[in-house]
């Protein structure tokens, strides 16, 4: 071009980093890319342990369609409802979809509470999902609060093109992590003295990076609070159907019904928003079925309007509604997701509890596990976490998610997921970190100050990720269809 | 429910109208899904002829999706693919769909101008993809200038959660709605004035509702005009692909003028340069939801690929039109006839209309409609006066057609009637109805219902039929009030209440 481009021709937004990818969560996936691990061709690769994905499950789930080949439209038995679905374009959705989703959600809390299929909203993906909340609960401006560490995508989702701001409200290992109502409270007031208008409270439960679940006082004493305030409650329950063990998973959904169920109607409904999506519980995330569960009629009906700026593929409606509504294999598809999960993280951090490496304790769902290296860390700074974090890629060849990229105020703590890879992986990557701790027994000892290794050190300039054309979401550069000849 | 409600306060934009429907575009629906027709349940049904649908060619992809089971991920010959594409959520898209998306847009506009995949961005079907390049252009409270009549949703695509304003800039029949230099300035001056800075100008062509293509010069033209001001051209091309007769010929592409004028940025930056895409129209595939933006400038394509993370195209669906659009053949074939048969629906309809003196706008040379001239039957030139002949029409006559009015139209008059989303038969009762429509006034049958007559000069008052009169207010309360399971309950961008699927068994 011989006119050089004027930045100022594009929106702010366009110009900003608002999309959030200048963070070093997005950092790990470079090593992988360049270097990423296979059994045969490149055993000695990085394992990519940085994606929460579910591959567990797959096998139920093709077994199923076998089974049933109507569900699709391509199938000779159900080609015939090929038209009609490609032609339905109608942003309250197939009924039968609606219908399969409402029903799973239920099935997912075991039957103690129903949705209801009308105020199921589609929206592109748990992504589009924090978005069109975002939009229609606050104007720019206004923020949310936001428990730490949270999803990253957090940062693009609710920020990003709605101008909104958001509050961390931190919580750290003196208490497992969990949100104290006095933090709670806290952030709150203090957000009102710096004049920034709250506007509600997002919640991740079971959350995303700690994988642990909210009891039951804790969700209704906080809802109590958002209630008092008249600020919204927004629960991201995306994760409900991974939660592998006790205790029992309480579902915001079964706190309002118990509200209204005991006559008391303490709660003002038009306040409680549920995101969902079948990314993380049935191992979807391309199919980009993300959920807005509404109690505020008014909430419900304006998201339903902005799906259609990301309403789920006709065609993929048509097979989930199918899908779902098969209730035996609803149920055996939950059981088996539960069990797997169990497995694997039993025998992950059963692996990592033999050498001395710990993980949050009262995690009993999600897809990873919030592992504690506090002490290998050289200090407890943020640095020497990125330090311990180049390490942990460039010589135990695993990408995992260091603690600050999930805003954690605490250094020293990773994400490392487990269920995107099957079980030979999984023992690879555990010898890996087998014989990492055994070659630096001597820093497992009690933290003294070491000097800071210059060849370890991170440079943080913000780098424009895509010159390595990723999605920093969906790193699968090697994934075979990248590669598929056209 | 009965909880405690106090006052719980949400975003001024989920409670503005810019939503955009409460126009009356969207009331047409009403008389629709409360009576719709069927040939043999209800003869005498309100037929649809409001949506912009293309069913003419759906024969043929349902014929190519049976001899191609493995493009499937769910028969027995593509399920091996199952998992892959299911955790399939890279933003870039699978390369195999930007190349054979890009193919079919090479296909489309006659293998005249090439298509980078790379530049594909994916978009939530076109009203994402609209949405989506205009997040990357302007700022809230900036200003896009769009030629009217347009599509109604521009509104709420281009302006609602943007913020970005929309001036129209005008057209009107007395140049066959030609955009000419002096509305663009106007339109221009206008937004200066009042203190909105202008970032783009969007061209919907073909032009949706007038059907009609930009010839090389004015579009070259526009894109001067832009270049000079710069300021951003995006170019909603989503009905290329729906020329009848002709095509190659008959459509040209933003991308030919850039691959002209390559050498004089000065009358073409194509950094300013976007076009927006999708398969809805072009290939009958709505549902699908397959918005495409691709823009000319890298900037763009970067944020545009971050920002389509909010609308991706489902995997599942990425894989079977990669598989699809990569079979040239079929293409090819289906591009021929798709454009023939929209050519021989339309030459039926308008050849129809012609017989009882109807006009249509004789420069339309592509489009699922055809925009029709009933300025004689205005009892007023006014839009209160087309409007009353809308309720006729809706109401008598039994078509769902719609009113230039909600297009944003200056001279009242003109309808949007379509054509492509029926079958033959029900076109020929549709034009029966109209001949009898038309024949009985002629007649002066003076039905005591008959609002309508031929034009005379405005002389005394207007005669409003009450019972014909319908309440825009009904339609705001069945949206905005208390969720109802009832199936008729629709989206009014697709009133298709008798679609089986919507009494499919749990």
């Amino acid at each position: 071009m011989v006119f050089k481009l004027n930045n100022q021709l594009l929106s702010r937004m366009a110009i900003g980093d608002g999309h959030g990818e200048n963070s070093s969560y997005f950092d790990g996936w470079k090593a992988y890319d360049s270097d990423p691990y296979h059994h045969q061709n490149n055993p000695d690769g990085v394992i990519q342990m940085g994606l929460a994905e579910n591959q567990l499950c797959f096998d139920k789930v093709e077994e199923w369609l076998k089974k049933n080949p109507a569900a699709s439209i391509c199938t000779p038995e159900g080609v015939a409802g090929f038209k009609d679905v490609a032609i339905f374009q109608d942003y309250h959705g197939l009924p039968q979809f609606r219908n399969a989703v409402a029903k799973f959600m239920g099935k997912v809390r075991g039957d103690r509470v129903s949705f209801d299929p009308d105020r199921i909203v589609m929206a592109g993906g748990a992504t589009g999902a924090h978005e069109t909340v975002a939009f229609c609960l606050a104007d720019p401006g206004e923020a949310l609060l936001v428990p730490t560490p949270y999803y990253p995508g957090f940062d693009r989702d609710l920020r990003w093109r709605t101008g909104v701001q958001l509050v961390p409200i931190e919580c750290d290992s003196a208490n497992n992590f969990k949100l104290r109502m006095e933090d709670l409270e806290a952030a709150y007031e203090m957000a009102k003295l710096n004049n920034i208008r709250v506007k509600g409270l997002l919640l991740t439960n079971p959350s995303n990076p700690l994988g642990t679940i909210l009891d039951g006082d804790t969700l209704r004493n906080i809802a109590a609070f958002t209630n008092e305030n008249n600020i919204h409650l927004i629960c991201d329950e995306i994760y409900s159907a991974t939660v592998f063990g006790k205790p029992d998973y309480v579902s915001i959904a079964e706190i309002v019904d118990e509200d209204r169920k005991s006559g008391r109607n303490g709660l003002n409904l038009d306040l409680i928003h549920i995101v969902y999506s079948l990314s993380k519980d049935m191992g979807f995330p391309g199919l980009r079925v993300g959920i807005v569960y509404s109690y505020n009629d008014v909430v419900m009906n304006c998201a339903r309007k902005m799906s259609s700026f990301g309403l789920v593929s006709a065609q993929t409606q048509h097979m989930i509604g199918s899908m779902l509504s098969d209730q035996e294999f609803v149920e055996e598809f939950l059981g088996a997701n539960r069990a797997r999960l169990a497995e694997r993280h039993g025998a992950f951090t059963g692996g990592l509890g033999r050498v001395g490496i710990r993980c949050l304790r009262s995690s009993n769902a999600g897809l990873f596990v919030w592992m504690d290296l506090r002490r290998l860390l050289k200090e407890q700074s943020v640095e020497a976490e990125t330090a311990l974090w180049r390490v942990i890629i460039n010589e135990v060849k695993l990408n995992v998610s260091p603690g600050s990229s999930f805003h954690c105020s605490e250094p020293g703590w990773f994400r490392v997921c487990f269920a995107n890879m099957d079980d030979e992986t999984m023992e690879v990557a555990l010898g890996r970190i087998r014989a990492f701790v055994a070659k630096h027994k001597e820093a497992m000892k009690p933290a003294r100050k070491l000097c800071a290794q210059s060849s370890l050190k991170l440079s943080f300039s913000g780098r424009i990720y895509d010159e390595f054309i990723m999605s920093p979401r969906s790193p699968i550069p090697q994934s075979p269809l990248v590669r598929a000849r056209t | 429910m009965e909880s405690v409600k106090g006052s719980c306060v949400l975003s001024k934009m989920a409670t503005n109208e810019r939503h955009g429907e409460n126009s009356p575009y969207f009331d047409g629906w009403k008389a629709y899904d409360a009576y719709p027709f069927h040939p043999t349940d209800r003869p005498d049904g309100v037929i649809q002829m409001g949506l912009a649908e293309n069913q003419l060619c759906l024969d043929m992809i349902r014929d190519w999706i049976e001899k191609n089971p493995q493009a499937s991920i769910c028969t027995p010959e593509g399920l091996h693919m199952f998992k892959d594409v299911a955790l399939f959520q890279d933003y870039h898209g699978l390369p195999r769909f930007r190349q054979a998306v890009a193919k079919f847009m090479e296909r489309g506009r006659g293998n005249k101008v090439r298509f980078d995949p790379e530049r594909i961005v994916m978009g939530g079907g076109a009203t994402g993809a609209n949405e989506l390049i205009t997040f990357c252009l302007a700022d809230d409270g900036d200003a896009f200038l769009v030629p009217s009549p347009y599509y109604p949703a521009f509104d709420r695509d281009l302006g609602w959660r943007t913020k970005v304003q929309i001036i129209p800039v005008h057209c009107n029949s007395s140049n066959n709605f030609q955009i000419t230099r002096p509305a663009l300035e106007t339109a221009y001056d206008q937004a200066t004035r009042t203190g909105s800075t202008v970032k783009g100008l969007v061209i919907a062509n073909p032009s949706n509702p007038l059907g009609t293509c930009l010839d090389r010069t004015t579009l070259e033209s526009l894109v001067a005009f832009a270049t000079e001001k710069r300021i951003h051209l995006v170019a909603d091309e989503i009905y290329a692909a729906t020329v009848f007769h002709n095509p190659t010929t008959q459509f040209v592409s933003v991308a030919e003028v850039i691959r002209d004028n390559a050498a004089d940025p000065a009358r073409c930056d194509p950094d300013l340069i976007h076009i927006v895409y999708s398969l809805s129209k072009d290939m009958g595939l709505p549902g699908l939801r397959v918005g495409v933006v691709y823009s000319y400038n890298d900037a763009v394509v970067r944020c545009g690929r971050r920002m389509s993370s909010f609308g991706l195209v489902s995997s599942q669906t990425q894989h079977l039109l990669a598989a699809m659009l990569s079979d040239e053949d079929f293409v090819g074939r289906l591009l021929l006839e798709s454009s023939r048969r929209l050519g021989e629906r339309h030459g039926r309809f308008s050849k129809g209309l012609e017989r009882v003196g109807i006009r249509c706008l004789e420069s339309s040379c592509a489009g699922l409609f055809v925009w029709m001239d009933l300025r004689h039957l205005l009892k007023e030139a006014s839009y209160e006066g087309e409007l009353a002949l809308w309720r006729v029409i809706v109401n008598e006559v039994k078509l769902n057609v719609s009113p230039g009015v909600s297009f944003h139209c200056v001279e009242p008059g003109w309808f949007r009637v379509c054509f492509a989303n029926m079958d033959e038969g029900t076109m020929e009762v549709a034009l029966q109805r109209i001949r009898a429509f038309i024949q009985g006034k002629e007649a002066g049958d003076g039905r005591e219902n008959n609002d309508v007559g031929v034009v005379k000069p405005p002389a005394g008052k207007k005669r409003w039929q009450k019972d014909l009169r319908l309440s825009f207010k009904t339609v705001r309360r069945s949206e905005e009030g208390h969720v109802s399971s009832s199936p008729l309950r629709m989206s009014p961008h697709s009133p298709i209440p008798r679609s089986p699927l919507l009494w499919a068994r749990n």
